[in-house]
């Protein structure tokens, strides 16, 4: 009973918080540049604008340019459902592990991806290409930092990483969790597109990547796909944290366990968000043929990871 | 009754049934015939692979059916599963020929193509049962042949027709003659060419023996298999063939490669050191990151196809390296694993693959093009081939829910599980190994999304593409049956277990996978849910679409915005190339593209520019390096040997005096 | 590091927000009520209202902080400011951006030039004020006009 109540919490849960983070990080940006900023309630005012405007779809663009922000938003849906955000007691969480977890948002961005090719225009052919070229080299990186937590874990189940980090703290402060750590993060800002490799909120097509594709959506289409991008943020960030930090995360069942997981991830979600939106305003964006070099430099430290994990086991 | 001695029998009678109905009868019957005889052929065989999965074997020697050596026939439960395969392939290409070659009586529908087909499915059903060498070799052979008579149908079309059918006749007998000498070795060595008499002798050779056999049968199937570096036959072999062969060949024919590998190195040799795997799982690597990349490059889409079948071969030829390794290190759990993840990988290939290629092939026939650059906006006039090949582009990426990735994900789960208790040199092969799987995974999506992106969405990009029609009612439905089939293996892939259990137990450890459609590993703690998965998808989507729908305002059909400009032609788009660019300069030191700019000018003044050519092409980098300095030497030890054959009657003589002198000598000293 | 120096020792930079304007009229102005975007669309002018609406968006008078954005793509807009005289060049253009936008779409013609082609009226290459084309929700007077003018008629539309 409480492990349904956690696959259908979590998804309703990422889906409030995650505008609000986005809010959040906008906030400490505006903060920071000398700006005052919307407020933190802001995206949430833009999607419920959105949600009332027609949607509109190009003369040209079949069934998937339709279909693609509801499949978006389905899978950031279930991985929430799977993840270990507030708990590890998920009824869906063990149906699928990390591995599973990886392809379902391989299989978002794929989707998006089509749908920018089925407008015909060509902004969208290139914010798909330079989407599936970064989406193919974080692939490798994802997998062997899903291979050095579960060879700490003995799994590739989420809730085995996250109960084993809770039950054997020492092991998180190794040297191959340190360099997954490391070697994820950076996966994580090429995968929801945020800098160094992707500026969200440039006007310059030119330098678009994710902002490319989504430039023919309209009304609650762009509703749809703006929830789903804030939606995979949050999710990356809250897995993030808990495979590194997993304190707070209920390992029982027990509301009091649940509240206190709900409350320890809002923590972890605006801390990682007010330093992610920081680094944002101190970093430039990397040119877009630098980076593999930067993905690359990921995957060596995935790399390291597994190795120490094998060495200094 | 044994349903396996049944159901091969019945296939081969079929098979020839429909062989003898290709040259008597005319045209306008002909290909759906033979289609239909093939197909029940195929039914036959699936049914004699499905009695050997669930127990059933059969032994049987035929002596008197070929002189020498007799015919010998041993069906188990690894040969089921190959037969199996090649079945069901069969009888979707059979109902798809049926429609596909079409009732003028010329090319794909003639006497020639048409009595190849039946052979060539027949012989592709011998190998696996085979029991001995000598008819394994026969059955190989007999492959080999019918499948260059198919490949060479269209041989009218082009030089590129012929050329590819003198490099696939070339590389294959080349690896014939290595098989050839391969087993003949082992067969000398263990006295007696039943598979019966080598599996009880082998494991009395020295090690250097069966080091050696290992080496040249490993590569010869493999190249058989397309693995590289004995792969530049594929490309070209299955994107000039018709696309019918072209599905048999890729789905079906190098599936047998693995098969001889498997059946070699597993039960007749009963396992082998750790180099021999380590090679083979390196191959396999190589032959999965070389065959992707070329096939997110690649804008001829069979010859995207077929890359794509290279890269499978190297990501199940990893898979069987890998439970070699594990066998030799002692984990026989995660050795089951990794070859149940290779034999499933090898089903669920054949099931989206042959769907691609039905796919491609009525859209070739429909638009007369195999370029993507010309392709386009087959949505709309073509919807079920473009449902079709959606789906098989999901699997085929080794995206959730598809079936591709069930096998992926399972061949993960061996190589992740290997590092606790693995030696030094599991411990290096193994993060390597998941490293490729994932970049293969990764760059497989992008050339998928090329494929699908490019050629059937948006706006047709030349007047070909404008003018398509939907596929006949024979393609469709054999379409339509190979998108069941990979939604069954997608949705319920623990229908396999018990099979795969029986087979993975020559290596021991138990049955590696439980349940049906919620995967659940023994061995490792890993469960996987493919129906949770897709169940809550399209419940997701389906909820929030209909949703939208019901509480949003109605959807408004506009222009493309287009930054103010005039309307929007093709030429806006995207093209195949387009998209690959940027891989293409990620990668530039492995491919090594070639530019050529060619500027002309006007006679009358050489300041004034009249054209620019700009031609970019991706070679075969490996063809280049390796085969390019071979055939050279070929040819020129060719040329210096025709001085031998200089036109006097009197050399040729002294050279038989001179032969008969040596052979006498040699004959009296021994 | 300096970088984060600077940050601190400049603080805040944005103006106090003045009153809250009184707000446009109409049923399309309700909808958008909280969050408005706003795509520029740059019909012929002189730059001049460039600038300016480049300040209005800067840190000393942060449009943003009223739920005012600027977007790239006219399909993510829920108003088009246009600004200088409607050239014989930009006017198929415009029009086409107002018919790429969602509906409900409001036009804001910014400047002199927006409102009655101001000191270029009559010229050759000039086809029109922008209420030719597009209609026209809100004026904002002025060659060009001040961000804080520029700011209260967009805050008019947003309500905050």
């Amino acid at each position: 009973m409480n492990g349904w109540a956690v696959a259908v919490g979590q998804p309703l849960l990422v889906v409030v918080l995650a505008p609000l983070l986005i809010g959040w990080m906008r906030l400490i940006r505006a903060r920071m540049e000398g700006r005052a900023g919307a407020g933190i309630g802001q995206p949430w005012r833009d999607l419920r604008k959105l949600a009332r405007k027609e949607p509109i779809s190009p003369a040209d663009a079949g069934w998937l340019f339709t279909a693609a922000p509801p499949v978006l938003v389905a899978t950031s849906l279930l991985i929430a459902a799977i993840a270990p955000l507030v708990a590890t007691t998920s009824a869906a969480g063990g149906s699928a592990d990390l591995i599973a977890v990886v392809g379902l948002l391989l299989l978002g961005t794929v989707a998006l991806a089509l749908a920018a090719l089925d407008t015909g225009t060509a902004f969208g052919g290139m914010g798909a290409s330079r989407e599936m070229t970064i989406a193919a080299l974080v692939e490798p990186t994802l997998l062997l930092a899903a291979f050095a937590l579960s060879a700490r874990a003995g799994s590739t189940s989420l809730a085995a990483i996250v109960n084993a980090g809770v039950h054997h703290p020492e092991r998180l402060v190794s040297p191959a969790s340190l360099l997954a750590a490391a070697a994820l993060a950076v996966a994580v800002l090429a995968d929801t597109g945020r800098m160094p490799v992707d500026n969200p909120a440039t006007h310059l097509e030119l330098t678009m990547v994710h902002e490319a594709m989504v430039l023919e959506y309209a009304g609650r289409d762009l509703a749809l796909v703006e929830l789903a991008a804030a939606m995979r943020l949050s999710l990356l960030l809250g897995l993030l944290a808990n495979l590194f930090a997993p304190w707070g995360v209920a390992t029982s069942t027990g509301w009091a366990g649940l509240l206190i997981g709900a409350a320890a991830l809002m923590v972890k979600l605006t801390l990682l968000g007010g330093v992610l939106a920081a680094g944002e305003v101190l970093l430039a964006k990397v040119r877009l043929f630098r980076v593999p070099e930067l993905l690359a430099g990921s995957f060596v430290l995935a790399l390291l990871a597994v190795t120490a994990s094998f060495v200094l086991a | 009754m044994n349903l396996v001695a049944g159901g091969l029998g019945a296939a081969i009678a079929a098979s020839g049934v429909s062989g003898l109905a290709a040259v008597v009868l005319p045209p306008r019957w002909r290909a759906g015939l033979v289609g239909i005889g093939t197909a029940a052929a195929g039914v036959a065989g699936a049914v004699a692979g499905g009695a050997a999965l669930s127990g059933q074997v059969w032994r049987s020697a035929l002596p008197g059916v070929l002189p020498l050596a007799g015919v010998r026939i041993e069906v188990d439960a690894l040969s089921g599963w190959f037969v199996l395969l090649v079945g069901g392939v069969a009888a979707l290409v059979g109902v798809y020929a049926a429609g596909y070659a079409g009732r003028t009586g010329a090319g794909a529908s003639s006497h020639t193509a048409l009595a190849a087909l039946p052979l060539f499915v027949a012989a592709m059903l011998v190998v696996p049962a085979a029991g001995s060498v000598s008819t394994l070799l026969l059955a190989w052979e007999l492959m080999a042949l019918s499948s260059l008579l198919l490949v060479m149908i269209e041989h009218t079309h082009g030089p590129a027709v012929r050329s590819a059918a003198r490099w696939y006749a070339a590389m294959t007998q080349a690896g014939f003659v290595v098989i050839l000498l391969a087993l003949v070795w082992v067969a000398a060595a263990c006295g007696g060419e039943s598979f019966a008499a080598i599996r009880d002798a082998a494991h009395g050779l020295p090690g250097t023996v069966r080091g050696g056999v290992f080496v040249l049968a490993a590569g010869g199937f493999a190249a058989k298999a397309g693995m590289v570096p004995a792969h530049p036959w594929l490309p070209r072999a299955h994107a000039e063939a018709p696309s019918h062969v072209s599905a048999l060949m890729s789905a079906a024919m190098v599936s047998l490669g693995v098969y001889g590998i498997i059946r070699l190195g597993f039960d007749l040799l009963g396992g082998g050191p750790a180099w021999w795997w380590i090679l083979l799982a390196a191959g396999g690597g190589l032959s999965a990151l070389y065959g992707i990349l070329q096939a997110a490059l690649a804008t001829d889409v069979k010859k995207l196809l077929a890359y794509s079948t290279v890269e499978n071969t190297g990501l199940i030829l990893l898979g069987v390296g890998a439970a070699g390794l594990f066998a030799d290190a002692g984990q026989p759990g995660l050795a089951a694993l990794a070859l149940a993840a290779a034999l499933l990988h090898t089903l669920n290939h054949a099931a989206f693959k042959s769907l691609l290629f039905f796919a491609a092939g009525a859209v070739v026939r429909a638009t007369g093009t195999r370029d993507l650059d010309a392709l386009g906006g087959l949505g709309r006039r073509m919807p079920a081939t473009t449902a079709m090949f959606a789906i098989a582009s999901l699997c085929a990426a080794a995206l959730p829910p598809g079936n591709g990735f069930v096998s992926e994900w399972l061949l993960l789960q061996s190589l992740i599980h290997a590092l606790p208790t693995a030696s030094d040199l599991n411990a290096i092969a193994a993060p390597v190994g998941v490293a490729v799987v994932a970049l293969t995974a990764g760059v497989g999506v992008a050339a998928y999304v090329k494929a699908f992106g490019t050629g059937f969405l948006a706006r047709p990009r030349s007047t070909a593409a404008k003018t398509a029609r939907e596929a006949g009612p024979a393609m469709l439905a054999a379409m339509a049956a190979a998108a069941l089939g990979c939604g069954l293996l997608a949705v319920a892939p623990g229908l396999t277990a018990p099979a795969l259990s029986r087979i993975t137990s020559v290596v021991g450890g138990g049955p590696p996978m439980a349940g049906t459609t919620r995967l659940r590993l023994p061995g490792v703690d890993a469960v996987y849910s493919p129906l949770l998965i897709i169940a809550g998808l399209a419940a997701l989507a389906g909820g929030i679409a209909a949703l939208a729908r019901v509480a949003g305002r109605p959807r408004r059909r506009a222009a493309a915005w287009g930054c103010g400009n005039g309307p929007q032609t093709a030429r806006t788009e995207y093209t195949a190339t387009s998209f690959a660019e940027p891989l293409q300069r990620v990668f530039d030191d492995v491919l090594r593209p070639e530019h050529d700019v060619e500027v002309s000018h006007y006679a009358e003044s050489a300041y004034l520019v009249e054209r620019v050519r700009f031609q970019t092409r991706v070679p075969d980098r490996i063809e280049t390096y390796l085969y390019t300095p071979l055939l050279a030497a070929g040819r020129k030890l060719g040329r210096a040997a025709r001085t031998l054959a200089n036109g006097s009657v009197h050399r040729y003589l002294a050279y038989g005096l001179i032969t008969l002198l040596i052979v006498l000598v040699a004959g009296v000293s021994r | 590091m300096s970088l984060i120096g600077k940050i601190c020792n400049t603080g805040r930079v944005a103006e106090p927000a003045p009153p809250t304007p009184e707000r446009a009229k109409g049923e399309a102005v309700e909808r958008v009520s909280g969050s408005v975007q706003v795509r520029h669309v740059d019909a012929g002018s002189c730059n001049g209202c460039e600038i300016e609406i480049g300040q209005a968006f800067s840190p000393v008078y942060d449009a943003e902080r009223y739920g005012i954005r600027l977007v790239a793509s006219p399909r993510h807009a829920d108003a088009l400011v246009v600004t200088g005289p409607v050239t014989r060049n930009m006017a198929d253009a415009l029009r086409k951006t107002y018919e790429a936008a969602p509906r409900p779409c409001l036009v804001v013609a910014l400047g002199d030039c927006a409102r009655d082609c101001g000191m270029f009226a009559g010229g050759h290459g000039v086809a029109g004020p922008v209420s030719d084309f597009v209609p026209v929700d809100v004026e904002v007077p002025g060659c060009p006009p001040a961000p804080e003018a520029i700011v209260a008629a967009l805050r008019g539309l947003s309500g905050r």
